[in-house]
């Protein structure tokens, strides 16, 4: 029979997939929106602390990053019970999914949004202000919309990658579609079949994003010609 | 911190008594996987950019599919899925090799970075400078000749820096080689972390581990695009 009744469990393990990618992207563009800033401030600290961050993430394998923070963060939070004497917390691996995925994809935004708001002539900020607009209002009507066209397709490639570093999330215990995938295996020995579904919803996942993303640029880039060729 | 670094440094750089493990286990088996990677990529490449959709079509399948899916899934598929295959099992030459975890890693490493390479470098043929071409035809070169003489060499010097970038994300992905059992810095990090619970330390050490081979890379191909891409640089008479 097809997928031999583990239809739901798999099925629920590619909504936790989908959760954890979505609510990480929308994390980690928080974070890099702020680290870009930062990279960006007059502030000589901040700008040594955002270099600092994004140089040391990018150096390190997610995995690691991943491994490092769920075991220490969780030995911190033991001793931290033990000396209040409450009974042991045990962290979710969702929230420590999003966590871990958010600050690690953070740091590739971080690089992703500085470049494109350099790219932003400065003469149209000039002109914003010129126009009486205060800060806020510059990021939200000139530099965020036009800032948003160059980064798109690096934005786009980050997503594709993250979504596919959600699959590590198993590895710390989240029940995901690998996890999914995985158990179904074990328990009709079918392997191989379970682990070709896996991958087709990761294909089938990918390419629903590819299609989103070339509307997203589309509509992004109104009012741009293309050099001819 | 020092206790863990007397005790489990060799196991950490070299050896874990035994074996090949740690930093030594990690290079091999990025060096292993991504010469296999190159060596195909390179004809994957030209097919990919062929006019025949007959021989273009299945290259961009493979690619479309290996960069699609994550490379864990493609690891799994290859240490539990196809070793689970009654072909595989009857089969003695493929029942030796797909027992070891290593020959399943280095598989599915070599498979799905020859798949973002072969992206890479077609690319980098589309890019070739009409007038290369042109050059090349003008002196009756063949089909082949040309190839081998003009597009691929050119081809390999522009899609340097973007190479170098693959070998480093390939490094960061040999960490999930320790899901198979291969011994690798992570799979020792592990291994120190059950076995000390000091968490923080175990997979610091190994951290500034990748951190120090992803540097190295690093200067590495900065070094080789001095070299190979020198007649890129601001002329000065």
């Amino acid at each position: 029979m097809f997928l031999e009744g583990y239809g739901p469990l798999i099925a629920s393990g590619t909504w936790a997939t989908v959760k954890l990618a979505l609510l990480s992207l929308a994390a980690s563009v928080l974070i890099g929106l702020v680290g870009a800033s930062a990279k960006l401030s007059a502030n000589r600290a901040l700008r040594g602390l955002a270099t600092g961050y994004t140089t040391l993430i990018r150096s390190i394998p997610d995995l690691v990053i991943m491994l490092l923070l769920f075991y220490s963060i969780q030995m911190l939070l033991n001793e931290f019970t033990e000396y209040l004497q409450l009974e042991q917390i045990d962290i979710d691996p969702f929230v420590a999914g999003v966590v871990t995925l958010a600050f690690i994809y953070g740091a590739y935004f971080t690089e992703t949004f500085r470049g494109a708001f350099q790219s932003v002539p400065r003469g149209q900020l000039e002109a914003a202000v010129a126009y009486g607009m205060g800060p806020w209002k510059v990021f939200r009507r000139v530099l965020f919309p036009q800032m948003m066209r160059f980064a798109l397709p690096g934005i786009g490639n980050n997503w594709q990658v993250l979504i596919k570093a959600t699959a590590l999330v198993s590895i710390i215990g989240l029940s995901d579609v690998v996890k999914a995938t995985q158990d179904a295996g074990k328990g009709s020995m079918q392997f191989f079949y379970f682990t070709v579904v896996g991958a087709l919803i990761y294909l089938a996942i990918t390419t629903v994003s590819n299609v989103a993303l070339m509307r997203l640029e589309r509509r992004y880039s109104v009012g741009v010609r293309k050099a001819e060729l | 911190m020092i206790e863990i670094v007397q005790e489990y440094w060799q196991a950490y750089l070299w050896n874990d008594g035994g074996q090949l493990s740690g930093l030594a286990m990690t290079l091999w088996l990025l060096v292993i996987s991504v010469a296999i990677g190159f060596v195909m990529s390179v004809p994957l490449a030209v097919a990919r950019v062929s006019k025949n959709p007959w021989v273009r079509g299945p290259v961009w399948f493979y690619t479309y599919v290996f960069r699609g899916t994550p490379l864990y899934i493609q690891l799994l598929l290859f240490y539990t899925g196809v070793y689970s295959l009654s072909v595989v099992q009857s089969s003695d030459l493929l029942n030796t090799f797909f027992r070891e975890g290593f020959n399943c890693a280095a598989l599915a490493f070599a498979l799905n970075t020859c798949a973002y390479t072969t992206e890479i470098f077609a690319g980098a043929i589309r890019s070739t400078p009409h007038g290369e071409i042109e050059a090349a035809r003008a002196y009756g070169m063949s089909t082949f000749t040309m190839y081998r003489r003009v597009i691929i060499p050119s081809m390999l010097r522009r899609a340097l820096p973007f190479y170098g970038n693959e070998v480093i994300l390939m490094l960061h992905a040999t960490t999930v080689a320790f899901t198979a059992t291969v011994p690798d810095i992570l799979k020792v990090a592990r291994d120190v972390n059950s076995a000390t619970y000091a968490s923080f330390e175990a997979f610091g050490i190994a951290a500034a581990l990748y951190a120090v081979i992803a540097f190295f890379l690093v200067w590495l191909f900065r070094r080789c695009e001095m070299h190979w891409l020198a007649f890129l640089k601001p002329q000065s008479h």
